[in-house]
């Protein structure tokens, strides 16, 4: 795959869409980190629930907060939560899944079937578990999050990994005398590293989606810390009063996951053409 | 089939008690005696060893886990330490609501999706196809909370056609109860049925480019024909698995889509047992909606055989 | 009345760079009870005349020219008019017998469909002509196998049932893409003396299109060469396998023809590929690989050479081999 003067971009639309929007959903949050319109922990009652206007793009909140910034807030954690879950999934769900096709034998055995177990406890479920044990809060939700994705990763790490383990180019290595672990990290983790990207992406968008409903919940992120589902859940009781204050918060979320969405398909295109002319 | 059904039966039953294992003993090392949170701290030691032997809670965990499990069978699941009701009588009350919901999520993203599917298969590379694509990512993307509360702006706020929330109860009529679970279906299963109706079309384009359905054609049957005999049967296989994945999701945006609209079913329960630490009903509950997945995953499994007759004669 | 003449057929198939043809000006003729045979590399455009015959080329494709059954132009047929022909009164069995069996129906119902569909048989009575059919085609126990699912029979019997579909309403036409190409030798070797024994039984024109040159040689009246889309040389089998008036044709079958007689000879290997129907060079297609080549085949495309008066090729300087 080369991506020389020749690469045709007008043939990537999903890729360029989605790519562009986590760049802006990005920018968002590294801005938040220095500056936001107005601090996000201001109260100003007197400012409260307004519309939108030149001043608060996307008017306040029931405390007087700008809707905008708190947006721009929020997108931050949505972010972290995406990284940490995803990546608590792939770290050990990748390791677990290439211990399962380099050994075979029990362990596979072993980590499928703690697949086929997870997945009986759907990812809002195990949270809602999770959370009644160890209290509410942001962290156990990302852990709750990251739990679920762990099979999820395991099991396709170990599809891809298990046809790389059969190619002929394995047999030189194996007969070069490398061992199993070498040959792991130099050939099959190489080979299957698109497509974990790929998933990867998907899972993050399912993780910022999860966390947004346990935030909704009441069981994510706690204030003060602002968050996509928090603001909903918040806007709620105001929503004959101010009902923007019920849109702007799950349309970040609708754009972000669209967003991120649309790069794992515009990868998956850019890594797999076959599969690309198959389903078009 | 009949070797089939009882192999797939008896990876339920471990699943099943593995589940249960795992929940009971995530439960039994909390902290927290579940005969204090009812009596409050205060109380006597005399009342809550008292308690405590009414509950069972001064016997052996592998004994009471026996019992608990049994009581999955009996329908004695024990006492909710907040509701002082046998927690069997709450959740059968809060099933009433639950399960139509459900049931009626399910039937309508069904209904929406597979002919959705089938129109955009049938309109290949066209607009149409676009639209259900688009719909699809739609789904994807959009939280079935926030469409409930979209929804709710929309038919109650503004337009005043349906209650906002709450639920009248099924004694005052079907017509109130059936009106208050619209909206809450609605949004479960629209975002639901976007996803199913991408996969059905794919299904369907993949069956539609097997060479048997070229075997139809050429024995004269209409493109329409051959549609309907020889292309959705086998579209229907990878439709079924990603029904039954969806059922799991569907449980769990149950649980969310009850709390947008108060309704009083399952989902609100467990959500209330947790702040309240009742943890007997979070523990029943748990373990009920897991085993409904599971259970929903070996009906998959049976009606994979029913529709491929390669895995019934599928023998180790 | 001759049962099939094409005429004229040119085929284009959409791709993302414009319409393809695959299929130049072909013409054939196939008489009743008569076999024709088309040989030529993989990519030649066999496939895809055999489907334009039966009118089920893939979405998008569009074909010119004529398609006369019994005087009645196919190509200008309604859909519902060939619905009503196809498996009726033209037949078709495919190369995959694998896969064009519907796995999820029994073997016995796929066969009485078409009974059902074109002779209004009852499905009990249409099943009972189904079990005579699997019967004929050689199946062992044909009434149980009725019962049977695709994935329960072998490779060889599958196609026995996909012959046995094919031959359901006794069609005039039987078109055979490649029918044992998937098949082990024996198997290929008993499914062409079925197919040769069937074509006398039921009186059936046979259009044979295979890679097998000692196939279509034993069992073909007539061969048809293609290349590049295009028709090379076509005439009476024995004077075509004797002759080899086209370079190509030639080295089809290779430098030695002793090598000819035995069994399961495949096309022999000629330098260089075929060209894709979009770079076709002007001139005669097949000049880039020709021994013979001279200038005029770069300019001019060649017109027919009659070697006698039922067998021509497409070439400027035909004639036998070496
Ligand atoms: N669906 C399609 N879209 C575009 N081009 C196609 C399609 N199907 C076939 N072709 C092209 O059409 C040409 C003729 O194909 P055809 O299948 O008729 O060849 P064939 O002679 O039957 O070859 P084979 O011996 O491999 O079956 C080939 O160049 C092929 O690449
Ligand atoms: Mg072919």
């Amino acid at each position: 795959m080369s991506l020389g003067p020749g690469f045709g971009w007008h043939r990537y639309p999903a890729l360029i869409a989605g790519a562009a929007v986590t760049l802006v959903l990005v920018t968002l949050a590294a801005v938040s980190l220095a500056w936001t319109p107005y601090p996000v922990t201001e109260l100003v009652i007197a400012r409260r629930l307004q519309g939108p206007s030149a001043a608060h793009w996307l008017g306040t909140d029931q405390f007087g907060r700008d809707v905008l910034s708190m947006l721009m807030a929020g997108s931050r954690n949505s972010i972290a939560v995406g990284f940490v879950a995803v990546g608590i999934g792939l770290t050990l769900g990748v390791a677990l899944g290439m211990l399962a096709a380099a050994r075979r034998g029990l362990i596979d055995e072993a980590v499928m079937r703690l697949g086929d177990f997870t997945f009986a406890f759907p990812a809002v479920l195990s949270a809602i578990m999770i959370t009644a044990i160890a209290g509410p809060g942001a962290i156990n939700a990302i852990i709750a999050i990251g739990i679920f994705n762990i099979p999820v990763f395991a099991r396709l790490a170990r599809g891809a990994a298990l046809q790389v383990w059969s190619r002929d180019f394995i047999l030189a290595a194996r007969a070069a005398g490398k061992s199993t672990f070498r040959i792991t990290l130099e050939h099959v983790l190489p080979n299957v590293a698109g497509l974990l990207v790929v998933q990867a992406t998907i899972q993050f968008a399912l993780a910022i989606l999860a966390e947004a409903s346990l935030a909704y919940l009441g069981l994510g992120t706690q204030p003060p810390n602002p968050s996509w589902g928090k603001m909903l859940n918040e806007a709620q009781t105001f929503m004959s009063r101010a009902p923007l204050l019920a849109v702007f918060p799950g349309l970040a979320i609708a754009v972000a996951v669209l967003g991120i969405n649309l790069l794992g398909d515009g990868l998956r295109d850019l890594i797999d053409p076959k599969l690309r002319r198959a389903r078009a | 089939m009949i070797q089939f059904c009882l192999r797939r039966l008896a990876t339920l039953c471990v699943t099943l008690i593995a589940a249960s294992a795992v929940v009971f003993v995530v439960m039994e090392v909390l902290p927290g005696d579940p005969a204090v949170v009812m009596l409050g701290t205060e109380a006597q030691p005399e009342t809550l060893a008292a308690l405590r032997k009414q509950l069972g809670l001064d016997r052996p965990a592998p004994e009471r886990y026996v019992t608990w499990l049994a009581g999955f069978v009996t329908g004695d699941l024990g006492l909710s330490q907040t509701y002082r009701v046998p927690v069997s009588e709450l959740i059968a009350d809060r099933l009433a609501i639950t399960g139509p919901l459900a049931l009626a999520a399910i039937v309508l993203s069904t209904a929406i999706a597979l002919p959705l599917g089938l129109f955009a298969a049938a309109r290949h590379r066209r607009l149409g196809d676009a639209g259900v694509m688009a719909f699809g990512q739609l789904g994807l993307a959009v939280p079935n909370f926030w469409f409930g509360l979209l929804l709710v702006l929309v038919f109650s706020i503004s337009l005043g056609w349906l209650p906002a929330g709450g639920f009248p109860g099924w004694q005052g009529g079907i017509g109130p109860a059936m009106r208050a679970l619209i909206l809450p279906a609605v949004a479960l299963a629209l975002p639901q049925a976007a996803i199913l109706a991408r996969v059905a079309r794919s299904a369907i384009l993949d069956a539609m480019a097997e060479d048997y359905v070229r075997t139809a054609r050429a024995k004269g049957l209409t493109r329409r024909a051959a549609l309907w005999r020889h292309v959705l049967r086998n579209a229907m296989i990878p439709i079924v698995t990603i029904m039954g994945l969806q059922f799991s999701f569907l449980l769990a945006g149950a649980i969310i889509i009850e709390n947008v609209f108060y309704l009083p079913g399952l989902g609100r329960l467990v959500f209330q047992a947790i702040s309240q630490r009742d943890l007997i009903v979070v523990k029943d509950i748990v373990v009920l909606l897991a085993g409904t997945v599971v259970f929903i995953n070996f009906v998959v499994d049976l009606l994979y055989a029913v529709l491929d007759p390669r895995l019934r004669s599928f023998r180790t | 009345m001759t049962l099939l003449a094409v005429e004229g057929l040119t085929i284009s198939l959409p791709t993302p760079g414009g319409p393809l043809r695959v299929v130049r000006d072909a013409s054939f003729a196939l008489e009743r009870r008569q076999t024709l045979g088309i040989v030529g590399e993989s990519g030649s455009g066999k496939s895809m005349t055999a489907l334009a015959i039966i009118g089920l080329l893939p979405a998008g494709a569009t074909a010119a020219g004529r398609v006369m059954l019994d005087g009645e132009d196919l190509l200008m047929a309604s859909e519902e008019r060939l619905c009503a022909l196809r498996g009726n009164r033209i037949a078709m069995i495919f190369q995959e017998p694998m896969t064009s069996l519907n796995p999820v129906h029994r073997v016995g119902d796929q066969v009485a469909e078409g009974l059902i569909l074109h002779r209004g048989l009852d499905r009990a009575a249409a099943l009972a002509e189904a079990a005579r059919l699997l019967d004929r085609v050689g199946i062992a126990q044909a009434g149980a196998r009725l019962r049977a699912y695709p994935h329960e029979l072998s490779g060889g019997q599958r196609q026995r049932v996909m012959i046995a579909l094919a031959l359901a309403c006794r069609p005039d036409l039987l078109i055979a893409d490649e029918p044992t190409s998937a098949l082990d030798v024996t198997v290929q070797a008993q499914i062409i003396e079925l197919l040769r024994g069937l074509i006398d039984d039921f009186g059936m024109a046979l259009l044979l299109i295979s890679h097998d040159l000692a196939v279509v040689g034993e069992i073909a009246d007539r061969v048809m060469v293609m290349y590049a889309g295009a028709v090379a040389e076509e005439g009476p089998t024995a004077a075509l396998y004797a002759v080899r008036a086209h370079p190509y044709t030639q080295g089809l079958f290779g430098a030695l023809p002793d090598r000819l007689a035995r069994k399961g000879r495949r096309l022999a290997a000629i330098p260089g590929t075929v060209p894709l129907a979009n770079e076709l060079p002007p001139g005669c297609p097949f000049h880039g690989r020709c021994p013979k080549a001279a200038p005029i085949c770069r300019e001019t495309p060649p017109p027919w050479a009659s070697h006698a008066a039922d067998h021509r090729a497409r070439c400027y300087f035909p004639g036998a081999a070496r």
